[in-house]
């Protein structure tokens, strides 16, 4: 215990008197979550959305059937109430909700204008708004064509309703850090060892390698802890995101994520000889994949199947997934097991790998 | 008990085409100071990665302090102490804190094992708040000699630890060495420094992989085919040349400020037939003496044999 305590303190002092690279780390996530502030547009494709007919007229079964035809939506099924769309917005499932209103048969034959009512999730505000502007679009180009009458349509955006783009980008930014600091730099430290020749007098030592991984995980899981506060408080002061599920689940969730990472880190250091080829490999091999799987700069729906399935092995993505859930959604455990069972498999999986493969030699 | 023993060892790297140890043998006993003399790429550091556990040798056996070091590598690491030729300690670490980190490495303190190093740290103690990679190259291996004895190791591992320093700090690591063996501990040293093989107990003359020669020193020097003598003249370039073209010369390398010369058939007439020769050639004040061969010459002799 005493051996490991020595171990911590070394990494620490190692990374206190690297001031540059400290430097790097602390203005990284401060750095991103002001540049991100800009997410990209773009087109979406075959979004699940929901029907609700309380109306079940003519009009709005045409209507129903002009949306199924549409190939910007694919229509899920019928729903009867609003808790059963609240239901399906949680599952993540569907984007829209389209809801015709009892009196809706009624208010057109009688005053010749009706309603119907949009219903989009806005936390991810790009696609909520695209998607709203489509359904206008229909039900517009419908009534044009082959009514007397006007019907109005009004969204409504929930769990972001002012549309931030920032609530979109926080839990990527999020992402985006813990993966860099943890896996670049586990795994840069790792080598760095290689590089100075120090490990080969570590491995003639008496030295557990266990002991000198988790003494080498620990600073930088500390560290990564910091960068997650300093991400979250300027989330809520500078960009007025606010944490509406539990802050203490959160941290658990990052906790494992941040592990995951380290473990990711472990396994570069095994392959990569230089800290220059860990480092390279550590941007293109997963900051390259988290910025592009995760869906917080470019939307998932719209990517080929192939490249969706691809984005699953991506641990960003479901990590990302959960932290939209928790922050903005305010969902509880419940509602993010799934995720977390996949992180908590690929962890175990990436750790078993790293210490299988650790070399008790050189070569 | 022999604290190393060394069979047969061979290693290669590159998918075997590159040969490093061609099947080197030797034993060292308990509390010697041995020495492994060769050039540069002979195998020297090959041959102590393996001893180390950190390599594992193609074929051949090695025991350290009567362990497998291929099975029991566990059981080594905790009994041996190890300086690699490289410096290998934490330069952004001060001198105090990298002898307290590798103190704890083997789960010892400085305090418990502080007679052991005192004589060599109290040279560094004056700077133990300077950062290791600001100091001297001779203080540089002075701690990490204390690093690598800090844990009290049976048997000491220095792959050389005089390369790149100066000759007064050179002379003062050799004095520790003998102190440390008189405390018991065997020491295995490599140097490419022929000077210093004189320094050891017994010295493993080592060529691309190969020993050439075991023995004593003295039983090396003695060993000598023949005699050797030094030559001089007042133009020695021209001289080296026309010993190259002279007859009846088996050997002739530039050593100082003398030629080392030794003869096919050595005898009085082969003498002055040479002395004939280099007048005849118009070299003026030719200095001819019988010497005795260093460790360096017999390493020349033995490579050429």
């Amino acid at each position: 215990m005493k051996q490991l305590a020595t171990f911590i303190r070394k990494e620490f002092y190692h990374m206190f008197r690297d001031r540059k690279t400290l430097l790097i780390l602390f203005g990284l996530p401060i750095a991103q979550i002001l540049l991100f502030g800009f997410a990209l547009t773009n087109e979406i494709k075959n979004s699940r959305i929901v029907v609700c007919d309380y109306a079940k007229c003519g009009i709005s079964r045409q209507l129903t059937e002009k949306f199924a035809a549409n190939n910007n939506f694919i229509v899920e099924e019928a729903l009867l109430s609003h808790h059963q769309i609240e239901d399906a917005f949680r599952s993540g499932r569907i984007k829209l909700a389209v809801v015709f209103p009892l009196d809706f048969e009624d208010d057109y034959q009688h005053l010749n204008q009706a309603h119907v009512q949009l219903i989009a999730d806005a936390t991810d505000p790009n696609t909520a708004n695209m998607l709203t502007a489509y359904a206008t679009n229909i039900i517009m180009e419908y009534q044009n064509l082959s009514l007397p009458y006007q019907i109005n349509t009004e969204t409504r955006m929930i769990y972001n309703p002012e549309l931030k783009g920032a609530i979109n980008f926080v839990p990527g930014v999020m992402a985006l850090v813990l993966m860099l600091v943890c896996v670049m730099m586990t795994s840069a430290s790792i080598v760095r060892e290689k590089e100075y020749g120090t490990m080969e007098v570590l491995l003639v030592s008496p030295l557990n390698p266990f002991m000198l991984i988790i003494s080498k995980a620990i600073p930088y899981l500390l560290l990564s802890l910091v960068n997650l506060i300093v991400i979250i408080l300027l989330s809520i002061t500078l960009l007025g995101v606010p944490v509406n599920g539990s802050l203490l689940l959160l941290f658990l969730i990052s906790i494992l994520f941040i592990i995951t990472a380290l473990s990711l880190g472990l396994l570069i250091s095994n392959v990569a000889q230089t800290q220059q080829t860990a480092i390279l490999v550590s941007l293109i091999g997963l900051m390259v994949p988290t910025i592009l799987f995760t869906g917080f700069t470019f939307p998932l729906e719209n990517m080929p199947v192939v490249l969706q399935w691809l984005a699953n092995i991506v641990p960003a993505k479901w990590y990302y997934t959960i932290v939209k859930s928790i922050m903005i959604k305010g969902l509880g455990f419940g509602a993010i097991w799934k995720e977390t069972l996949v992180l908590a498999v690929m962890t175990c999986l990436l750790l078993m790998i790293s210490f299988k493969k650790f070399k008790v030699r050189l070569e | 008990m022999k604290s190393i023993v060394i069979e047969n060892i061979s290693k290669t790297y590159d998918q075997g085409e590159v040969k490093a140890l061609k099947g080197v043998s030797f034993k060292v006993g308990q509390g010697e100071l041995f020495g492994l003399i060769g050039p540069d790429g002979a195998g020297k550091t090959t041959l102590f990665r393996i001893l180390t556990t950190l390599l594992l040798a193609d074929s051949g056996d090695a025991m350290v302090d009567g362990l497998e070091v291929m099975t029991a590598y566990k059981k080594i690491r905790r009994r041996i102490g190890y300086m690699p030729g490289r410096f290998s300690l934490y330069q952004d670490l001060s001198v105090e804190e990298n002898l307290n980190l590798f103190a704890s490495l083997s789960g010892t303190s400085v305090a418990e094992n502080y007679d052991l190093i005192r004589d060599i740290y109290v040279h560094i103690e004056p700077f133990k708040k300077r950062r290791a990679g600001q100091l001297s190259g001779g203080m540089k291996q002075k701690l990490a000699l204390c690093c690598a004895l800090i844990h009290r190791p049976r048997v000491l591992f220095l792959d050389e630890p005089t390369t790149g320093v100066d000759a007064v700090s050179r002379q003062e690591f050799w004095e520790m060495l003998k102190r440390l063996k008189e405390q018991g501990i065997t020491i295995l040293v490599s140097t490419p420094y022929m000077d210093e093989a004189t320094l050891c107990d017994r010295i493993a003359l080592i060529q691309s992989g190969e020993i050439l020669s075991i023995d004593t020193p003295q039983g090396i020097v003695e060993k000598y085919r023949g005699n050797l003598y030094a030559v001089k003249s007042t133009d020695i370039g021209r001289l080296i040349h026309d010993m190259q073209d002279a007859a009846n010369i088996r050997s002739c390398y530039a050593f100082g400020e003398f030629l080392h010369v030794s003869f096919e058939r050595d005898n009085a007439t082969a003498h002055q037939k040479l002395d004939k020769y280099l007048k005849d050639k118009g070299h003026s004040d030719v200095v001819f003496r019988q010497i005795t061969p260093g460790v360096e010459d017999c390493f020349i002799d033995l490579m050429n044999e």
